[in-house]
């Protein structure tokens, strides 16, 4: 025994720098395959509609997008770590009225900006304890905590609603305003993007997240404090949502207690399609993010091109499976490909 | 393995004994745990609802109002009864409030293009059928987890209801298909549509309980690739699972278009969290192996029956909501947390005889 398994590993190390750089390049075509999609979608409709690509509506298609990354950055975070987090909308919701109900009574619009991200985080605790203290499902304990936390914004909110005309003028110029074609709101969005982008890129414990995902049991072994990493991912994604709530707050004017009703659902359409697989590990945030701009892009595209809004839903819902079904035949395809390899690197060492 | 022949002879009759005296000891045992299981502690807490309601409650006993609120359960309880199977498989299915509402859509469709009825239910099921059939064969033949399945179809089905049906709502279907939809039996409480449920639910616990393909399901959901090796064919059996929710839920957007008297492309928004809320209340393990049909029952008329009553003393939607999600979090949270409590302290007991031991010799 201890004779085979001598060469294994050296045989592995060969065989393992090229299929890395296999998966990387898959990863890369991935995001890249998305990105052509978006552009070809954009250009066609430009060449269809000369007005579309105009300055406005750049600004336009970035603003539509904004909330959507933010709120699919922090959900792709829980995804990798093979988890999901339903309660996103309704967090939004109760965010964006919190954020309405302290600037309407004079609150400086900072302040509730951050209000707002400090109560989506307190919301990604409660979520993030119940599932790594209490070790409950993630879909079952979100489910709950999405009807929980609508129903106190239902309460809180009664029939009352914020709008326009309750906001600073400030907070809402900061909402609509931006350098050129660029809103403001694209801006703080790319930032905090980067920002998470490179943690989980280049910190321990943002790789320890990707660990986790591919596999808890292994990554509990190896030491990564996988309740910590869990609870914080939640967090950040309560923290993205609040933020996201404040921002809907600025773009929109307008909010009620129905405010993020069934945003759970785009957003992990948005994150799916990004190409973060639903069984952790895998995806990145960059993908993430085109998929939200990808979605929300085709809500402006169809429109100006013609086609009836009603098709929106069912080509969102198809892109979707569309999406998973290709990555899964690649996945497949490649785990093929990489097994050939090894299995011919193992035989030329053994020959 | 060369050692072990040489021993037999003397063993067997000593090890007998005390494994048949144990036997009936785990079986006692198994039988206490049995009746603090959870299906039946929800079960209880439904019968205590029950009685207090109807003591403490007006108008909540009158016939009236207990077929309204048999009426307003009954799509929760009829697409809960495949969703249980599902669910007890280890795999779950969120488009069938959407297969619901495209199944009424195409309903109210066809029957303003002045197809019978008769032959437009049977239509609907049939794609219902479809609907799951697509469902499964995405899980089952790409391998794909049934949750991002499932969402996929859930925008897609419901997108597709909007195309076939757009704003419009039908309303005008044959009177005595709407007395059904909404009518009684005779002067009693039961909703007609209560007859084809139970039909359906004898089939259903029949199935699950009593035979070896529902056997195979707990099988399936307890540890798939155990189960493919015992010789269960997992795939075909989550296919037709796949296909039979379609269909049931088909044939509840039929139910509900009926109830209500409106097809929209809208019906039964959300209705998959509901039916999802209520069968995990009932005790089935989300991870899939457990569960039973009578606790599944029991969550979906424990939290029809708290919504009737909440709305009788005035509670507000928005508290029905929340104390929804409550007793979803807490439905989860406390098995696990009373598994951990039991594993500590049986851990504990297994500590405790030395230690009461050495008091003793002390």
């Amino acid at each position: 025994m201890t004779v085979t398994t001598k060469p294994a590993p050296a045989a592995a190390h060969p065989g393992a720098a090229p299929s890395g750089g296999l998966l990387d390049r898959v990863l890369k075509v991935r995001e890249l395959a998305i990105l052509v999609v978006l552009v070809l979608m954009l250009v066609a409709t430009q060449l269809d509609n000369s007005a579309f690509l105009s300055e406005q509506g750049i600004k336009d298609l970035l603003l539509n997008a904004t909330i959507l990354v933010l709120v699919a950055v922090g959900q792709s975070m829980v995804v990798i770590t093979r988890n999901v987090d339903l309660s996103v909308g309704s967090v939004l919701g109760i965010t964006a009225f919190a954020a309405g109900e302290f600037l309407r009574g004079g609150g400086d619009p900072l302040l509730a900006v951050l209000i707002a991200v400090a109560a989506g985080a307190g919301f990604g605790i409660v979520n993030g304890a119940l599932v790594s203290l209490g070790q409950v499902p993630a879909l079952v304990v979100t489910l709950g905590t999405l009807y929980v936390i609508r129903g106190l914004d239902s309460i809180w909110c009664g029939s009352r609603q914020i709008t326009a005309a309750d906001l600073p003028d400030g907070f809402a110029g900061f909402g609509h305003d931006g350098l050129g074609a660029i809103p403001y709101l694209a801006l703080l969005t790319a930032a905090v993007l980067v920002a998470v982008a490179s943690y989980l890129r280049s910190y321990r414990s943002g790789r320890d997240l990707y660990a986790q995902g591919s596999s808890p049991e292994a990554a509990r072994l190896a030491g990564v404090p996988v309740r910590k990493r869990v609870l914080t991912a939640y967090v950040v994604c309560g923290a993205l949502a609040g933020l996201a709530g404040a921002l809907y707050l600025a773009r929109f004017g307008n909010v009620d207690s129905g405010t993020g009703t069934g945003y759970e659902l785009t957003v992990v359409s948005a994150v799916v399609v990004g190409g973060v697989a639903f069984t952790g590990g895998s995806g990145s945030v960059y993908g993430a993010a085109l998929g939200a701009l990808l979605l929300t892009s085709i809500n402006s595209v169809l429109p100006s091109i013609g086609v009836s809004s009603v098709w929106v839903q069912a080509i969102d819902g198809i892109l979707l499976l569309l999406a998973i079904a290709v990555d899964r035949v690649v996945a497949l395809r490649v785990a093929a490909v990489l097994r050939k390899r090894a299995a011919r690197t193992r035989s030329a060492h053994h020959g | 393995m060369a050692e072990t022949p040489a021993r037999p002879p003397a063993p067997p009759s000593t090890p007998a004994p005390p494994r048949t005296s144990v036997l009936p000891r785990t079986s006692v045992l198994l039988r206490g745990r049995d009746v603090l299981r959870w299906d039946t502690a929800v079960g209880a807490l439904l019968l205590v609802l029950l009685v207090c309601s109807f003591s403490l409650v007006d108008n909540f006993g009158n016939a009236l109002n207990l077929s309204f609120l048999i009426g307003n359960t009954l799509p929760i309880a009829l697409i809960a009864l495949p969703m249980t199977m599902l669910v007890v498989s280890g795999e779950i299915d969120l488009s069938v409030g959407s297969t619901a509402g495209l199944a009424g859509a195409v309903m109210g469709r066809l029957w303003n293009a002045g197809m019978a009825i008769e032959t437009i239910i049977p239509l609907c099921v049939l794609l219902g059928l479809a609907c799951g059939l697509v469902n499964g064969l995405l899980v089952t033949r790409l391998g794909l987890p049934s949750l991002a399945v499932t969402i996929g179809t859930l925008a897609a089905y419901r997108g597709v209801a909007q195309i076939v049906l757009g704003a419009d709502s039908v309303t005008d279907f044959p009177q005595q298909y709407l007395d059904f939809g909404s009518g009684r039996i005779g002067g009693t409480f039961v909703p007609q549509a209560a007859i084809p449920w139970a039909a359906l639910l004898v089939i259903a616990v029949l199935v699950l309980h009593a035979t070896p393909l529902g056997r195979s399901l707990f099988a399936v959901g307890a540890c798939e690739e155990a189960a493919r090796f015992a010789g269960v064919r997992v795939r075909r059996i989550k296919l037709a699972l796949f296909a039979a929710t379609g269909a049931v839920s088909a044939l509840t957007g039929v139910f509900w278009a009926l109830h209500y008297a409106s097809a929209r492309y809208d019906n039964a928004t959300g209705l998959e969290l509901s039916v999802i809320a209520a069968v995990l209340l009932g005790g089935i393990d989300f991870d899939g192996g457990k569960g039973t049909l009578f606790g599944a029952m029991a969550g979906v008329f424990l939290l029809g029956a708290l919504q009737n009553v909440m709305s009788l003393v005035n509670v507000s939607a928005q508290s029905q909501t929340l104390i929804t999600g409550l007793l979803l979090v807490i439905s989860v949270l406390a098995p696990r947390v009373g598994r951990r409590v039991a594993a500590a302290r049986s851990r504990r007991r297994a500590a405790d005889p030395p230690a009461a031991k050495a008091l003793a010799t002390v």
